[in-house]
Order: C-alpha cells, then structure tokens, then sequence
C-alpha cells in the first residue's frame, strides 16, 4: 500500500459546502410545515407533580396537543448513554429514564411536552402550562458528598445514600510504604466544576411516519445507539424506527447520549405520524440535555527524597446529576488511569458516583479526563514543588516508562511519548529560557510558564464492544462511494477515512466520496463515535473493506487483461502489470467493462465488520504562559502549545483543527466556564451564552498544535486518538503557570477573577485596605 | 420567529411620535438588540412594536450650530468607532462601544438604545455620563433637552415620557473642549460580554500640565443606574498631578459608588476593581492628556 494520501493535508471533502452554506443540517431538511414541540420543564429541584391543568394552553390558537407525564400510560424506563449493548444484562445501562416524568429530579426535568403549528404559538401555551403546574415539591441536594450523607434527600430507591457505584484500587500496601523514613508527605484537595459542550448545532431532531414505522432524523453522534434506545423507551421493536443522521454542527459527546429523540417519535405516534420537530432553545440544551461531571478529589503522595513515589492514595467524588446517563463509566476511567500514569506500587484509590438534584452529567470530550487530569497534575506540581525539583524534571523521572504494559487493557507505551512531546513542546514556547526568567518576580503584573500532561487511550475496548463495518461501491468510472457506521461530526472523519481508502484500494483521492449521512436503513452497524475512536476504529474495517474490493478488482482485471491476478495491482486508478510495470488498464475502464460484460457482469462492491480487540495510549502534553495582572484579578494567555503523539498523522490540517478546538475548550474550562445554580432553589442561574462564560476568540492566543509521530504498531493506519485528548491538559498548565507567576497554586476550577479575587486577597496579593471591610 | 403582536414603520421622527401616541403600549424598536433579544426570551412577547430603524436622519455625527457634538440617536457603535468627528475629540466613546458584543451587535446596535434601555451596564453610559452629555428628546410638546445625570430615574427606566424619543445625544464644547479620557470595560471575557463594572476617567489638565483643572469619572454597574464619583473628583479638581493625589482619588471613589452583590460577581470584587479601574483610567487619561506625574 502506497501512501500518497495518509499523511497529506488534503481539504476535507465537505469544505467547500459548509464555506458556501449548501450543507444541511437537520433543520434545513425538515419540511417547513412540521409541528413544533416543546417541553414543559420542571421548575422544582426535587418534587412531585400533582397536577397539570391544560385547558389554558390548549387554548392558544395553534396549538395541537398538550402532552403531559400523565399521558404516558405504559411506563417503559430506558437508558440514554451512547454506549453499544452489551449481551450481558449486568454490563447494560441503566434504565432510569422515562419519555416524560411525574416525579422530576432536578430543575428541568421533563414532565410534558405542547405540540403546535408554529414556535410562537408553542412558545405561549408553554408559559402558561407551566403556571398550571402543581407540584408537592421536596428537599433537594445539589453536592455530591452531601447527597452521601444520612438524610439527604434519595433519588432512586435502589441506591442508598445516591451511590450509583462505588469501587476500588489497592496495590501493594499504603499503610506499609509509608513507615519508610524520610518520606515527604504531599495532599490536596482539587475541585472541578461543571461545564457544558457548547456545540454551535443545539440538539434537533423531527420524527414522521412512513408505512408502519417511524423515521426520525436527529443530530447526534450514535444514530444505531439511538434507534435501539427508541425501541426501548416506546416498547417497540427496534426495527420499527428507521434513524437518519445529517450533518452535525458539533457534539462532543451531549449527542452521545440519546436525548430528545425518544419523545419526539412518540409524539408523532400519538398524532398518527405527523411530522413534528423538536429545536432545543440554548437555555434548555445548557440544563436538559447533558452537561461534564463536576469531580471533587483528593489526592495524597508520600515522596522519597530522590523525588520518587512511595505510596499514593486517591479518592474522587463524582457528581452525576439526577440520572445514570453513562453511570460510573466517567468516574471509573479517572480511577483506572491515576495508578498507570504516574506508576506507583503502593496505591489506595475509591471512587464514587453520586446522584444529585442537578442537570444530568453525561460525555464530554475527555470523558473524565479533564478533570482528572486538573488533579493528577495540579498534584503532580504540588509535589515537585515540594521536592523542590523542576516540575517538568519531576514529570520525566516519574511518568509511565517507556515499555509500560496495562494488563487489563493490554495497552503498551511503545515509544518514548512523554519525553518526546516535552521535548517538541518546550523548544516551540522557549520553556526553560522563560521559566527561569520568570523565578522570582515582583510587581502588580508577572508571568508564568507551566506543562502539563494527561493520560488518554483509544476507542472502549476491552470494557464494551468495539466493532465496525464499511461498505464500498465502484461506480461505472472507477470512482467509490463508502459508508461507515462512524460519524461525520465535524472533526472530519469522513475525510479521514477517504484518504485511506484511496491509498489501501489504489485509487486518486477525489475518486472517493463519503456518503456522510447515516441512515440506520442503509448504513452499515456501528455504534457511532465516541472516545476518541473514530481514525483507529474505522481504520480496520476500512482496510479489511478496500483489500476485498481490490481483490474483486484484479480479479476482474484478470478477465480483460488475461494476466494473473498476481501479476496485476491497481495502482493510483491503473490496473498495473507488476512484472514490468506497464499500465494495462484504467480503473474507470475496468469498472465499466465489468459491469456491462455480457459475460459475468458485475456490481464491484465490497461489505464487511471487523471486531477490534485493541487499544492504545494517546499521550501529550500542553505548554501554557500566562500574565497575571493581580489588581485586576485577571490572567491573559500569552502563549499555548499543545503536542501529541496520535501515531500517524492522517491529515495534518484536520488533526490540528481537533487540536485548536481542544485547546478552546480548555482555555474556557481553565479561565470562565462554570454552569451555576441557586442554592436555596435548584434553579440553574446562568444557563445561556452572555452569563456562562464560554471563552471566545478574544480570549485566546494563538493556539499551537504540533505532533510527534509514533507509528501505533496494534493500528491499522498507525493511527490512535486524537479527538478528546487535547481539551484534557490544558487546565492544570494554565493553573501551574498562574502558580508559578503568582506563587498561589489554586485548587479550583474556573480560575475567573471571582476565584482569584478570593485568593489573592487571602494570600495578601492585593493590598486592598478596604478587603477585610468588604468580606 | 418572533411573538410580536404588531409592527409599526415609522416615516418620520413626528410619524414616529404619532405612531407612539396612537399606540400607547408599543416599544421602540431601533437595532433591535435588545428588544429582539427580550421577545424571544419571553419577556416582551406579544409586544407591539413602533421602529424607528429607517429614520436615516437620526444617524450620523456632526457639529452643530452651538458647537455641541450631536450624534444622532440611531448612530450604530462601529459608525461611532469610526467616525472622524468622534476620533478627533472623543475618542474614549469610539474606544467604549467598540467593546460592546461582537462585531454583528455593533453593526446593528444604536447609541440610542444603548442609553433608552436605561441599563447601567451600557457601554456608552458611563464615558456618556463623565462628560456630561446631553439627551434630546422630541415628542407631543416639541424637543426638549435633559441632562444625563437627569436621564436615568432608576434601573431600565430613564426620562422618557408617552410619545417621546430619544432623537440625539449632544456633548457641548465646554465638556469636550481640551479632555482626554480613558474607558476601563471589566467583564468576564475579551468580546461577547456585558460589563461586571466599567469606568470611563476624562481629564482637562492645566497649560502647564502640572494641575488638574478638571477631572470627571463615570461608573456603570457601580450603581443601580450609571453614576459620578462627585467626591472623588472634587477633591483632584485643582490638585497636582502626583502618585498621592491619583492613589487618594481613586480611594476616594468608593464614597460614591455602591455596587450590588450577585451572582454575577461579588460586591467585594466590583469595589475592588472600581478603585484599580480608577486609578488605571485616570493615569492613562492623564498620559493621553499629555501630562505627567509628580513625585
């Protein structure tokens, strides 16, 4: 196999199309005669509704129908995380979840839905459905660690005291390491807060009804993951929905989760298969849709005096919302990397997943990553501060060795990861020139550098299934159109996935077109994308896929050229005598004589799955500056440079947009973004773009993003994560740098001027003679 | 789609004052950034609406017969940013609704509106306010002048009554002629923000620029409603330019403002900040003003 593609900064094929707005989305392709919907929302925390007077609402010309939980007569509970089913009924998801609720768990829960002609008048029975609401309301409780003590308000009967789940790590032995003499105790807590993904697209989706089944079309990441959620939540068969996927203005991973799709196939049931849309407004899609754990942690080192770790323990409370969601799947990554990131053989580690009166914590990019990488290299620091070493000295004398193997995952680090993307990163931003010129600074306004890395893998294997399928088709030119399971959702999969069809079947790029959209009728099973997946997981079945087709091919080649299979490759669309060279035949020619040959006419098509059973670690680091102007409470980036070592780069531009994003999202995960709610109400406060503060283009330096290239021997392609893993470390080098300007290392995230006011004060920063006065 | 009840083009400014008196329960409608805003959230659903957007005659700046800066009301914040009038002797009000939203909002958005929601976290409010601009206001009775520490009554309600509105905003040549000033936005993020505290300095200096000969500060969101610091700015009219006279004006500041606590942002921090924001305005006010510290 050629790589004339692989490796090439080809523009991504839908470019062109998105530059001149000729790409629909899901609401471009809804006939403008659809009913709209809108759901009625609980405005209590905790609460049961007694009581929903209609007859008001359905009142407002225009209006259609008024749903209410009360109309649901068969209860059919469902899970809505974007995971693939699992044959083995305790592996399954939990089933909390109903199309609409009488007993709301937080401030927005579901409890109805009004159906009209148009928004306006959808808009107007809704405000007034939910004054006709009564509800017997209940205590609530919002923090993890609260709702786990006795009395606290129960959420799901068959979880005392909130606990979703609760499991464990032990090696060697914590009591027995840290009698060692001479050890340097290290211990901090580190608070993250929650986030939300803030996709351009809010979740849309319209459902009607063709024959006797139901066709939904949605904006989501998983559209099979979504037809047998439908199933479940309506007690139909699953082949009753037929789920097509359009373009997708963003997910990263609220559209993992099955959402709006189940009541809105529903609703079109109930009116006979009308046509009915539901568009998520900003507000709701904020507080109803999903949102990222806030995880609370506490880490504690004993360290040697040559800097190594003795004995290690971790705990992390894991605020999961009102519903399962994903379940302990968040929390139990971040348990699983903290013993392999920074290996130690004495280790305690628990994690629990709490239940609480908030918006439903779900996926999003870095799955737990984030926040745990906030506290294993906030932590990290703190500890080579406490050995007095250099913070990046520390990391390279501690980080997993190259060789490493993780026994359950069977993951290796083959290359020298860490070092090298060190290495690359500190020579782009000037690390140790500037690290020692910004020792020791005075003044109103100091800067600082810092690193930070993170532990990542690749795809979900071994804990779920890891399948995908490809299917090819030869047009009567030569040219190809593929389809995956694996989702176009911006980040330029389908790209991707041309460039290695093109050099695995031996035909010129722009022969190969992506059939983007997934139809569940038409496209071939798979389970979407999801954990960084997409560029290893599709790289199996595509190259399994395309070598079947070029057999197809040469064999077909045989019949016009006479030559042994053997003898023949194809070659950048020329069937090519391998002996001598001579190019014998065009594959347009060949594709057009074997479909019209009165003699053994056929399609050239090629289908197939492949089951992956691998993974692999993705590894980088991120390098921050920063300026603190301390009066002012406020930092500026200077300077950012993520590296990562994905294996082989497919297509450097698109792999660097991913990068660019991640680091977007960690600049607003470290600085601004923090979702709130009303301590004495449960009512979210600030569930829109002017009070959450998403950082925007104003905020941000220029983002670098640079690679270190490790072919990833169990890939394909050579290929490994990349999607989620650059959002995952850029927190804690933002934080470290601040440290480092400052001398104050802050254990919270957002580090917003509310945050640093607090702490600047307190540490006698600001010399504000009015700050005790004003506490 | 939008839930408004009626839409009324205005042909002129006495159209629109008609149409204002004919429709008693209508908004003005001019950008439109706010209004639009406020229908899709609910909050003035089923509005009836008078637009005054195609009056081209309240748009432009210019110096009028009584050298007062006239702009008029339905003046876009970037046609303000970049007017030359605006640049050549109030440019801090160039500088201060360029920090307003994003370039869109600045685009569509009007000086007028900025200033008729009544909203103290405006961003032309408080440079507005520090140098003493003057509201015109034609209605039923003729046009009529108020002098903005006059126009804002309390929070989103200023001096406007039925039948009225804002046609221009006038700054007289006493109040720009030889002033220098500095806007200081405070929010959360770099674009796309309403101000969490804002404070807009202009100073006039002395010939030898050794004195402050005048010295006006204006808050947003110090206060319900946009304020001066009066007590600051009596006590550095007159005074030298020096470290200790800057350090204690800005001190001094807290006499007269008093932000809220919230959600949004701390008391603690908005005080805070409106002395660092002070002191910053005033020192940059002065090195625009051509002069320089003493001791």
């Amino acid at each position: 196999m050629s790589k004339k593609y692989i490796g090439q900064a080809v523009t991504r094929h839908d470019a062109h199309d998105k530059a001149m707005g000729r790409i629909k989305y899901t609401d471009d392709m809804c006939d403008k005669g659809a009913l709209v919907i809108r759901v009625l929302h609980s405005t209590v925390a905790n609460g049961i509704v007694k009581k929903i007077d209609t007859a008001e609402a359905e009142k407002v010309p225009g209006v259609v129908r008024v749903f209410t939980c009360f109309d649901l007569k068969e209860k059919h509970y469902f899970p809505t995380a974007g995971h693939p089913w699992s044959t083995d009924p305790h592996h399954q998801d939990i089933c909390d979840r109903l199309i609409m609720t009488d007993r709301p768990l937080f401030y927005g829960d579901d409890i109805g839905a009004v159906v009209a002609e148009d928004e306006v008048a959808a808009s107007q029975a809704l405000r007034i459905l939910e004054k006709s609401v009564e509800y017997e309301e209940l205590p609530f409780v919002l923090d993890a660690q609260e709702a786990m003590e006795e009395g606290a308000p129960l959420l799901h009967e068959n979880y005392p005291n909130n606990v979703l789940a609760h499991t464990e790590i032990h090696m060697g032995s914590v009591e027995e390491a840290i009698k060692e003499p001479g050890l340097t105790k290290v211990e901090g807590w580190y608070e993250t807060q929650p986030v939300q993904h803030c996709h351009i697209e809010n979740f849309i989706c319209y459902a009607y009804g063709e024959g006797d089944r139901t066709v939904v079309v949605s904006s989501t990441q998983i559209p099979h993951i979504v037809r047998r959620v439908i199933g479940q939540a309506t007690g139909m068969d699953w082949g009753k929905f037929r789920v097509i996927k359009p373009y997708v203005g963003g997910g990263f991973g609220n559209k993992q989760d099955v959402l709006y799709e189940p009541l809105t196939a529903w609703i079109s049931i109930q009116l006979g298969g009308r046509l009915v849309k539901l568009d998520v407004p900003r507000e709701e899609t904020f507080i109803c849709n999903r949102i990222r754990h806030a995880i609370r942690y506490h880490i504690t080192s004993w360290m040697r005096p040559d800097g190594s770790f003795a004995a290690r323990t971790f705990k992390a409370w894991c605020n999961n919302g009102a519903y399962s969601s994903h379940g302990h799947a968040i929390a139990a990554k971040g348990l699983n990397a903290f013993p392999q990131l920074y290996p130690c053989d004495n280790i305690d580690g628990e994690t629990w997943t709490v239940y609480t009166n908030r918006s439903v914590a779900g996926a999003m990019r870095g799955y737990g990553m984030p926040q745990a990488s906030y506290a294993f290299e906030c932590h990290a620091e703190d500890c080579a501060r406490a050995m007095k070493m250099d913070p990046l000295e520390f990391r390279r004398k501690n980080l997993m060795p190259v060789g490493y193997y993780h026994a359950f995952s069977k993951n290796e680090l083959y290359s020298d990861t860490f070092n090298q993307c060190f290495d690359k990163g500190a020579e782009i931003i000037g690390y140790y020139d500037k690290v020692r010129k910004y020792a020791n600074q005075t003044g109103d306004i100091r800067r600082g550098i810092a690193v930070s890395t993170f532990w990542y893998n690749t795809a979900v294997y071994p804990i779920a299934l890891e399948t995908s399928s490809c299917r090819i088709v030869m047009n009567q030119d030569g040219s190809v159109q593929f389809q995956l399971g694996e989702t176009e959702i911006g980040q330029g999969a389908d790209t991707a996935a041309a460039q290695m069809i093109a050099d695995t079947l031996g035909i010129p790029f722009d022969m190969v077109h992506p059939v983007s959209c997934q139809d569940t009728d038409v496209t071939p099973f798979g389970t979407g994308v999801y954990a960084s997946r997409g560029t290893y997981t599709l790289g199996f079945s595509i190259r399994q896929t395309a070598l079947l087709l070029k057999e197809k091919v040469l064999e077909a080649a045989h019949q016009f050229t006479r030559m042994p299979v053997y003898n023949l490759d194809l070659v950048d669309g020329i069937i090519v005598r391998t002996t001598d060279g001579r190019e014998l035949m065009t594959i347009g020619e060949l594709a057009l004589a074997k479909l019209y040959t009165t003699d053994g006419s056929q399609h050239l098509t090629a289908e197939s799955t492949y089951q992956i059973k691998s993974n692999a670690y993705s590894f980088g680091c991120c390098f921050a500056e920063v300026e603190v102007d301390i009066p002012m409470c406020r930092v500026r980036l200077l300077n950012i440079v993520n590296v990562h070592d994905c294996g082989q780069v497919i297509n450097p531009i698109l792999a660097s947009g991913q990068v660019h994003g991640g680091q977007s999202m960690g600049i607003g995960y470290a600085l601004s973004e923090k979702l709130l709610w009303d301590e004495k109400t449960g009512r979210p406060l600030n569930n829109n773009l002017l009070d959450y503060k998403m950082s925007s283009f104003m905020d941000h330096p220029r983002l670098v993003a640079d690679f270190v290239e490790n072919y990833e021997p169990t890939s394909a392609y050579g290929t490994k994560g990349l999607g989620e893993p650059p959002a995952c470390p850029v927190a804690p080098a933002i934080r470290n740098a601040i440290g480092q300007a400052t001398g104050l290392y802050i254990n919270e995230l957002p580090l917003s001027p509310h945050t640093l006011f607090r702490e600047f004060t307190d540490a006698g920063l600001i010399n504000d003679p009015w700050a005790e006065e004003n506490k | 789609m939008y839930d408004i009840k009626a839409l009324y083009e205005a042909e002129s400014v006495q159209h629109a004052v008609q149409l204002l008196q004919e429709h008693p329960e209508a908004q003005i409608l001019a950008g439109g950034s706010d209004v639009l805003v406020q229908v899709r959230e609910g909050r003035r659903a089923g509005v009836e609406l008078v637009s005054i957007y195609m009056l081209d005659e309240l748009r432009g700046v210019s110096i009028d017969d009584e050298e007062n800066i006239r702009i008029g009301s339905l003046t876009s914040f970037s046609h303000i940013t970049n007017d030359p009038i605006i640049q050549k002797y109030i440019n801090v009000l160039g500088e201060a609704v360029d920090m307003v939203g994003g370039p869109q909002i600045r685009a569509i958005g009007t000086i007028g509106g900025n200033t008729c929601n009544g909203v103290t976290s405006a961003d032309s409010a408080s440079t507005l306010m520090a140098w003493e601009a003057v509201m015109e206001v034609t209605g039923p009775e003729g046009v009529r002048r108020v002098p903005i520490k006059d126009w804002y009554i309390k929070a989103k309600v200023v001096d406007l009554k039925p039948g009225e509105l804002q046609t221009a905003i006038l700054i007289p040549k006493e109040s720009y002629d030889r002033c220098f000033g500095h806007y200081i936005k405070y929010s959360m993020r770099n674009a796309l923000d309403i101000a969490t505290t804002g404070c807009s300095v202009n100073v006039r200096l002395s010939e030898d620029k050794k004195t402050f000969e005048r010295v006006r500060i204006g808050y947003g969101v110090a206060a319900p409603i946009p304020v001066r610091a009066y007590t600051a700015e009596e006590f550095l009219n007159g005074k030298e330019i020096t470290e200790e006279n800057i350090k204690k004006f800005a001190e001094t500041v807290l006499e007269d403002i008093n932000p809220r606590d919230s959600w949004r942002a701390g008391k603690a921090l908005r005080k805070h900040i409106s002395v660092v924001m002070a002191e910053r305005a005033l020192r940059e006010s002065i090195s625009l003003a051509g002069g320089v510290v003493n001791g």
